[in-house]
């Protein structure tokens, strides 16, 4: 794999209290990659994702995005924590797509999706909105642009919250479970928009239940149960013809 | 299947239960009611004063130049006491969940005393602070660089009441201010942090705007509550509302007469304010519900209706936004 990894987990543990919830996720993630992970619930898969969002801190083990460290800055062989500033820098860079939206109640779905760029990055009004229509059009809600949250339904509110996420133009997007709360008619939708985001190569660990989007959309796929990853590699294999018992299982049960 | 839609059978007219105990009680209530009002009333109206019958002096002095002079101090007072409550609320409110615990104890301990003390002790101790501060100055230590005032000049009767009145409420805005931020969903602050907001963004922008929904109504009651407590602006001789009508009842021995005068003030200006807080409430709501809720006027209309009928289900508010959903 040339250059450097998007996104580099040696050895990363993580506790909450006396939990150990990571116990030692081993992965990389190229640029332009799809990895789709998969695993029961409580398996770590979505506090995996927080911490490359800085939204969890890391106990033990090295984590870093872009060939930077998450969390620290390295000098010698000493980690300094880094400043409140400095993870806001680093979290504008990478979005993140939440199971139940999370989108602001109290602005439309444009307002959502120009926040960020105007307060953050500064930027002028006039190239935000230009951006935010264009984005949400792509996620096909240009009708929607004035619409409040609770006005949309449970897919259109995830495809505005995906609009807002590339509005920062992101390098990396983190999509946590994105389907698991819309009704079943409404869970294509929303894939679909994730497909054409694959497709022009933007780099995404997706952690989902959807099978038939980690075969189809994914590049890798990581199956994680208490805290490890159990099994990884090409979707297709995986799927198919998994190594692990404890893969076995799972996959029986879902598919 | 097809023509079941064709035959829907007619809409049901069925007899509405009758509620006699509701006219009874309506009754009895306004019976009751006529009585007391007719007592005081009757009993006003034979006190003598300077202006004829205790009416004629109530007509007299509601809108006297003193009076209304009054009313404006008390607006003042009510305002300016708000107006620092809220905002240091607010700074309290957000001090108080920081992460810096020298920050969040001073705002504890702000909260502790000042809402532990009576308000009424607040005011005395302002408006007698000079008896142990003659002069309140700020210096830079080792330099000559100093700046003093006499305490009568910069602590008025007015500003040791607004004072009192308004670090007291502080006290009070904060704890409701931090009630409405803890109201707000987590997933809202872990969003906006995802985007890359820092605290002060995130509070501003996302928090208290969502926060602000739960922060109104309480504070539309502790405004109302203000309007009445900065009666006890008469504690530093501050000639508003209440102090004007003592005086006045004092001169004229029409006491009770000059009570009734203030109280028609006291309730006209609270009545302005609950029509206030509601609009208030309806602005703020935006985003939050379906559609907007019914004003007073629109519920009392429906009340009107409904006063033979069965309680109302949970009728739909007239929905004001377009509400196509999926």
């Amino acid at each position: 794999m040339a250059g450097t990894p998007m996104v580099k987990a040696e050895s990363v543990h993580k506790n909450f209290g006396r939990l150990e919830v990571l116990r030692g996720i081993d992965l990389e993630v190229a640029p332009r990659e799809v990895m789709c992970m998969i695993g029961p619930s409580g398996s770590g898969k979505s506090t995996f994702l927080r911490c490359i969002n800085h939204l969890e801190k890391i106990d033990a083990g090295r984590l870093s995005v872009d060939g930077e460290l998450v969390g620290y800055r390295q000098q010698g062989d000493k980690l300094y924590e880094l400043h409140d500033a400095e993870v806001c820098r680093k979290r504008s860079e990478i979005g993140m797509v939440f199971q139940r939206f999370n989108l602001f109640p109290h602005m439309t779905a444009l307002e959502n999706v120009i926040e960020a760029p105007l307060r953050v990055k500064r930027e002028s009004r006039a190239i935000a909105v230009d951006r935010g229509r264009r984005l949400l059009e792509r996620v096909g809600l240009a009708e929607k642009v004035d619409a409040y949250p609770n006005q949309l339904s449970g897919g259109q509110q995830q495809r505005v919250a995906i609009a807002r996420a590339l509005a920062m133009q992101p390098k990396l997007m983190l999509f946590d479970e994105p389907t698991s709360a819309l009704d079943p008619e409404l869970v294509g939708e929303v894939l679909d928009v994730m497909r054409g985001l694959a497709e022009d190569g933007m780099t995404m660990v997706v952690v989902t239940h959807e099978m038939g989007f980690a075969r189809e959309v994914g590049d890798s796929l990581v199956f994680m149960d208490a805290g490890v990853v159990v099994e990884a590699g090409k979707p297709k294999d995986v799927l198919t013809s998994p190594q692990h018992e404890r893969t076995r299982t799972f996959l029986s049960s879902v598919l | 299947m097809a023509d079941a839609v064709a035959q829907r059978p007619e809409a049901i007219k069925a007899v509405p239960v009758r509620h006699p105990g509701r006219w009874v009680a309506a009754v009895v209530v306004l019976a009751i009611a006529a009585a007391i009002v007719y007592t005081i009333a009757a009993a006003i109206q034979s006190d003598l004063t300077a202006y004829g019958s205790g009416w004629a002096a109530v007509g007299h002095y509601v809108f006297h130049r003193l009076i209304l002079q009054g009313i404006v101090v008390t607006l003042e007072l009510t305002i300016l006491a708000m107006v620092i409550g809220i905002i240091l609320g607010v700074i309290l409110a957000v001090m108080r969940i920081s992460p810096n615990p020298v920050v969040s104890t001073v705002s504890w301990f702000y909260v502790w005393f000042f809402r532990g003390t009576p308000v009424l002790v607040q005011i005395f101790f302002w408006f007698n602070l000079n008896l142990i501060l003659p002069h309140i100055g700020i210096g830079i230590p080792f330099t000559s660089i100093w700046w003093q005032v006499s305490t009568n000049t910069l602590i008025t009767p007015f500003m040791a009441a607004t004072l009192g009145l308004g670090l007291n409420e502080a006290a009070y805005m904060a704890e409701i201010v931090r009630a409405g931020i803890i109201s707000v969903e987590h997933g809202q602050t872990e969003a906006a942090q995802a985007l890359g907001m820092d605290r002060l963004l995130v509070m501003q922008r996302i928090v208290l705007p969502q926060a602000m929904r739960v922060i109104i109504p309480p504070t539309g009651n502790e405004t109302i509550s203000m309007l009445k407590t900065s009666s006890l602006a008469f504690a530093a001789s501050v000639t508003e509302l209440f102090t004007r009508q003592q005086q006045i009842a004092t001169a004229t021995y029409a006491v009770l007469e000059l009570l009734i005068v203030a109280s028609i003030w006291y309730l006209v200006m609270t009545s302005i304010l609950t029509v206030g807080q509601y609009y208030l409430e309806r602005r703020f709501g935006r985003g939050t519900q379906r559609g907007l809720p019914m004003t007073p006027f629109q519920r009392f209309r429906r009340m009107l209706v409904t006063f033979h009928a069965p309680p109302p289900a949970t009728q739909a508010a007239p929905a004001v936004l377009p509400s196509e959903h999926r």
